[in-house]
C-alpha cells in the first residue's frame, strides 16, 4: 500500500525557502527555517491555545500572498496568526516597512513600562529587554508621566507588579488552560488595564506557578526566589523527580551548592516544554530532592551564559537585507505610468536596476 | 422632495405601534418573503439591490450576506448591530426609538433569507428605553404571528432577542460585539477566522447595521433593480445622515446617495447652512473616525469638481484630499472651533475607548492623547507635530481591529490640513490658552 502524503506547502522567508502543512502559521514556518528569520514575538506562546496576535512584535509583510494569488497583502500581519498559503513569500527583516513597525512596537510596549533592567528581577531572561535590544532604539520619545501601579498581593508564591506588565495575557490563557478555575483576569480597558484578581482573591492552585514561567517580563515573578540573585550567576541544570502531579522534568537553577530556584524547561524559543506542579517548583529546593541529568544547554552568546548582550547575538541574514536595500526605492508618484515593456527597458531606471544587480551577484 | 424609504412614515403618529404600521403597509414584506419567495431569491434581491453596509465600512451586503458559510447540522445567526457610539452619529438611535417595527421586519426577513433561527439585537446599554420599545414592539409581532413557531404558516420559526451592550465603544466592532454577546470581555478577535465562518457560539454569524437591516423591507417589496435606481455609481439607495455641530438646522436627514454636498449643507430641507452670522472652517462627513477635512475640500475635491454625497464622491483624492462617508456623521465646524481642541477631544475618546488588547492602539491612543493634550495648554514644542504624524503612522493598519486606524486618521488629517494652526498654538502659547481663543488664520468658506 502506498503512502499518502498530505500535500506540503512552500513558503519563502526572507529568501528562504521552507516546506510546511497546510495550517501552519508564519511564524511557525520561520522557526522551522531557524532563529535568523524567525518574527520575535512577545505574547504568543505556541503551548498556549488562542494566544497571539495581540503584541504586534511579529508583524512581517506578505510579499506575495499564495502561488495562484500573488498580489501583496496590502497590511503587514501577524505572522503567529496568519496561516501559510502555497507559494507564499513573507519578508521579515529584509523588508523597510517591517522594521520601522517593529521600531515603533518597541517603543509602544515601553512606553509606560518601567526602564530599570538593573533593579528587575527578570533581567538577563527578560523577553521584553531582548525584542527592544534587537529591534528597538536606545533613546525614548516620550516625555510623560507612566502609568504605574501598587504592588498587589495576589497569593503566597506569587508577586503581581502591574508596572511591568505588557498585557500580552498568557497567564490568563495558563490559568484558563493549565489550571482549573481562573480568578485572575483582565480588568479595565485601554492603557489603565490591569492584570488582577476579582476583589483581591488570592490565586490558590496547584499549578498557579506556572504563570511565573510564561511572563515575558517581571510582572510576574517567584516570591521565594526574588532579589535573591542575578540570573547571569546561577547555572541550570537538568533534573527530574517523582511527582504524582506533573510530569518532574524541571531545570535546577544552582549557585554554587544551593539551588535557588526551580523552572520548567524551556525550548530555544522561550516556552514551556512541560508545565510544572507548585510543590515541584516551591518545595523542593534541596539536591537530594532530584535526580540530576547534567548541565542545561544553553545558547553561547545568551546573557545566561554570557552575562551580556552580544552585539551580533542574532546574525541577520545580510545578503537578503543588503539586496533589499539596493532595491528598496521610494515610489515616485509624478512619474509618467508606463506599461509596455519594451519602452521600459528602453527607461534609465531599468538600466540603473540591471546593472546594480549585475554588479551585486558578481561580488 | 427626494424619496425617502426609511424615515417616510415617521412622523406618523402611534407609528411605533404595530396597527399603525401595518395601516402603513407594515409587514407586507414579511408576508411577501415568507409565502412567495425562497430565501436565496430573498439574497438575490439584496445583491441586486447593491447596498452598502451603513455602519461604517460601506461593505456590499449581499456579498457579506453570500460569504455566510452553510455546513450541515450547525445554526446560523444574524446579529443586528445597534451599538451605534461612534461620536456624531445618531441615526440608528432615531430610526429605532420612532419606528421599531420598521427594523423587526427587516430582521426577520433577513433571518429568513440566512436560515437563522434565532436572531439579536445587540442594541446599547445607555439607551435602556430604546431597548424597551424594541421588546414591545417583539411583544406585538410575537402576537401578531410575525414572529415565534411557524410564522404565518410557512414553517419558518425565528427567535429574536434584544440584548443590551454594557456600553463600549469597542463593541461596535462585530468581533467585539460577538464576544460580548457571548459575555464575555469584549475584545476584538483575530481575523481569520472571520464571523461568516466562525461567529457567535462558533457558528456562521452576519452582524448587519440597523440601518442596513431597515432598508430589506422596502427591497423585497419593491425589487432590487427599483432600489438599485435610487442613488449613484456604486453607492445606491438613500442614506440616514446625523447632521450635527455649527448649521442651522441639526438633525438625522434621509438622502439620496449622489446628492452635493453643497446642497446638504446649504438647502433649507437639510441642514440650513452653517449657522447665521458664521462661516465653514471644516466638516467631519462621517463619523469622529473619518480624515477631517477643510470647508473648501469638502465642497469642491482637489480638481475643482463638485463633491457630492456618496461613498466614492467623498473618499475621491484618498487621504491627501478626501474624507470618508464613513457612517453618516456629519459635523461641521464653524470658525470659531479650535481644530486642535477639537482633535485632543476625539483623541481622548480613542484613549478611553482602546479595549487595551493590542499594544500600538493601547499605548499609542495615550501617547497622541498627552501629546495633544500639551499642545492644547501651551506646553508643546514644535517637534511634537512631527510626533504626532510619526505616531499615527505606526498605530495605522498595525492594530487587530479597525479602532486603531480611527485613532490616528483624525489626527493625521488634522495635522495635514490645519498644521498652521497647530503651529500657532505652539508659538503663541499664551494667546492659545485664552478661553474661546481662535486662531485667525483659517481659511474659511
Amino acid at each position: 500500500m502506498e503512502d499518502i502524503k498530505p500535500t506540503m506547502f512552500k513558503v519563502t522567508v526572507d529568501g528562504v525557502e521552507v516546506e510546511v502543512a497546510p495550517g501552519t502559521t508564519i511564524m511557525q514556518a520561520a522557526r522551522k527555517i531557524g532563529p535568523e528569520v524567525a518574527p520575535p514575538a512577545m505574547c504568543y506562546y505556541e503551548p498556549l491555545k488562542g494566544s497571539g496576535g495581540k503584541c504586534r512584535a511579529c508583524l512581517v509583510k506578505v510579499a506575495a500572498g499564495s502561488a495562484k494569488d500573488p498580489r501583496p497583502m496590502p497590511k503587514l500581519v501577524a505572522s503567529c496568526i496568519t496561516p501559510v498559503q502555497d507559494g507564499m513569500i513573507v519578508e521579515n527583516f529584509t523588508n523597510p516597512q517591517v522594521v520601522e513597525a517593529r521600531k515603533g512596537v518597541v517603543e509602544f510596549l515601553l512606553l509606560n513600562h518601567p526602564l530599570d533592567c538593573p533593579v528587575c528581577d527578570q533581567a538577563g531572561e527578560c523577553h521584553l529587554q531582548d525584542f527592544a535590544f534587537e529591534n528597538g532604539t536606545s533613546t525614548t520619545r516620550y516625555q510623560e508621566e507612566r502609568r504605574t501601579f501598587e504592588k498587589e498581593d495576589i497569593g503566597p508564591y506569587v508577586q503581581l507588579h502591574m508596572t511591568r506588565c505588557v498585557l500580552c495575557y498568557r497567564c490568563v490563557y495558563t490559568a484558563d488552560q493549565i489550571t482549573d478555575g481562573r480568578v485572575h483576569g483582565v480588568m479595565g480597558r485601554g492603557d489603565h488595564a490591569e492584570i488582577s484578581t476579582y476583589i483581591g482573591h488570592a490565586i490558590d492552585n496547584d499549578f498557579s506557578g506556572n504563570v511565573i514561567d510564561v511572563c515575558p517580563v517581571g510582572a510576574l515573578t517567584d516570591k521565594t526566589y526574588r532579589f535573591k540573585n542575578r540570573v547571569w550567576f546561577s547555572k541550570p541544570v537538568d533534573a527530574h523527580c517523582n511527582c504524582d502531579k506533573c510530569s518532574g522534568n524541571v531545570q535546577l537553577w544552582y549557585r554554587g551548592d544551593e539551588v535557588i530556584r526551580v523552572t520548567a524547561r524551556k525550548n530555544e524559543w522561550g516556552e514551556v516544554t512541560a508545565f510544572i506542579c507548585n510543590t515541584c517548583r516551591f518545595e523542593k529546593k534541596k539536591t537530594s530532592d532530584w535526580v540530576i541529568e547534567g548541565p542545561t544547554k544553553v545558547n553561547r552568546a545568551s546573557v545566561i551564559s554570557a552575562n551580556k548582550y552580544a552585539s551580533n547575538l542574532i546574525k541577520k541574514p545580510d545578503f537578503a537585507l543588503k539586496l533589499a536595500e539596493s532595491q528598496y526605492k521610494k515610489i515616485d508618484d509624478s512619474r509618467p505610468y508606463v506599461n509596455d515593456m519594451a519602452e521600459i527597458k528602453q527607461s534609465e531606471d531599468y538600466k540603473a536596476l540591471q546593472q546594480k544587480n549585475e554588479s551585486f551577484f558578481k561580488k | 422632495m427626494s424619496l425617502k424609504i426609511l424615515t417616510e412614515h415617521c412622523s406618523t403618529p402611534g407609528i411605533e405601534t404595530l396597527e399603525v404600521y401595518r395601516q402603513k403597509g407594515g409587514y407586507s414584506a414579511v408576508e411577501k418573503a415568507l409565502k412567495k419567495m425562497t430565501p436565496d431569491e430573498v439574497v438575490e434581491e439584496v445583491k441586486k439591490s447593491g447596498v452598502r453596509g451603513r455602519g461604517g465600512a460601506g461593505f456590499p451586503m449581499g456579498m457579506k450576506w453570500s460569504f455566510l458559510a452553510k455546513p450541515e447540522g450547525v445554526p446560523r445567526y444574524l446579529v443586528c448591530n445597534a451599538d451605534e457610539s461612534e461620536p456624531g452619529t445618531f441615526k440608528d438611535h432615531y430610526l429605532m426609538k420612532t419606528i421599531p417595527h420598521l427594523l423587526v421586519e427587516g430582521m426577520i426577513i433577513s433571518s429568513y433569507a440566512l436560515g437563522a433561527n434565532k436572531s439579536f439585537i445587540y442594541v446599547r446599554g445607555e439607551l435602556m428605553y430604546v431597548i424597551r420599545i424594541l421588546e414591545k414592539a417583539i411583544e406585538e409581532a410575537k402576537a401578531a404571528g410575525f414572529l415565534g413557531k411557524n410564522i404565518l404558516g410557512s414553517g419558518y420559526d425565528l427567535e429574536l432577542v434584544v440584548q443590551p451592550g454594557g456600553g463600549a465603544y469597542i463593541c461596535g466592532e462585530e468581533t467585539a460585539l460577538l464576544e460580548s454577546l457571548e459575555g464575555k470581555r469584549g475584545n476584538p478577535r483575530n481575523k481569520p477566522p472571520f464571523p461568516a465562518v466562525k461567529g457567535l457560539y462558533q457558528s456562521p454569524t452576519v452582524v448587519n447595521n440597523v440601518e442596513s437591516i431597515a432598508t430589506v423591507s422596502w427591497i423585497v417589496n419593491n425589487g432590487g433593480e427599483a432600489y438599485a435606481a435610487v442613488g449613484v455609481g456604486k453607492s445606491t439607495g438613500t442614506k440616514l445622515i446625523s447632521a450635527s455641530g455649527h448649521i442651522n438646522k441639526p438633525g438625522v436627514y434621509e438622502i439620496e446617495l449622489g446628492l452635493s454636498c453643497d446642497e446638504f449643507l446649504n438647502s433649507d430641507e437639510y441642514c440650513g447652512g452653517v449657522r447665521t452670522g458664521h462661516r465653514l472652517k471644516a466638516v467631519v462627513a462621517g463619523g469622529s473616525s473619518v480624515p477631517i477635512v477643510p470647508g473648501t475640500l469638502f465642497l469642491k475635491n482637489a480638481n475643482g469638481e463638485d463633491r457630492l454625497m456618496s461613498y466614492e464622491s467623498l473618499s475621491d483624492g484618498g487621504f491627501a484630499t478626501g474624507t470618508m462617508l464613513g457612517s453618516g456623521g456629519f459635523i461641521v465646524f464653524d470658525e470659531t472651533a479650535c481644530i486642535v481642541r477639537n482633535t485632543w477631544n476625539f483623541s481622548r475618546f480613542y484613549e478611553h475607548e482602546s479595549c487595551g488588547q493590542c499594544s500600538p492602539c493601547r499605548e499609542g491612543t495615550g501617547w497622541m492623547q498627552k501629546v495633544l493634550n500639551r499642545i492644547e495648554h501651551g506646553k508643546g514644542s514644535m517637534s511634537d507635530i512631527d510626533l504626532l504624524v510619526d505616531v499615527s503612522k505606526k498605530i495605522e493598519g498595525n492594530t487587530i481591529c479597525p479602532l486603531g486606524d480611527a485613532a490616528a486618521w483624525p489626527v493625521a488629517s488634522a495635522i495635514r490640513h490645519f498644521r498652521d494652526e497647530f503651529e500657532w498654538h505652539i508659538t503663541h502659547p499664551l494667546e492659545a490658552t485664552k478661553a474661546g481663543a481662535v486662531y485667525a488664520g483659517a481659511v474659511l468658506v
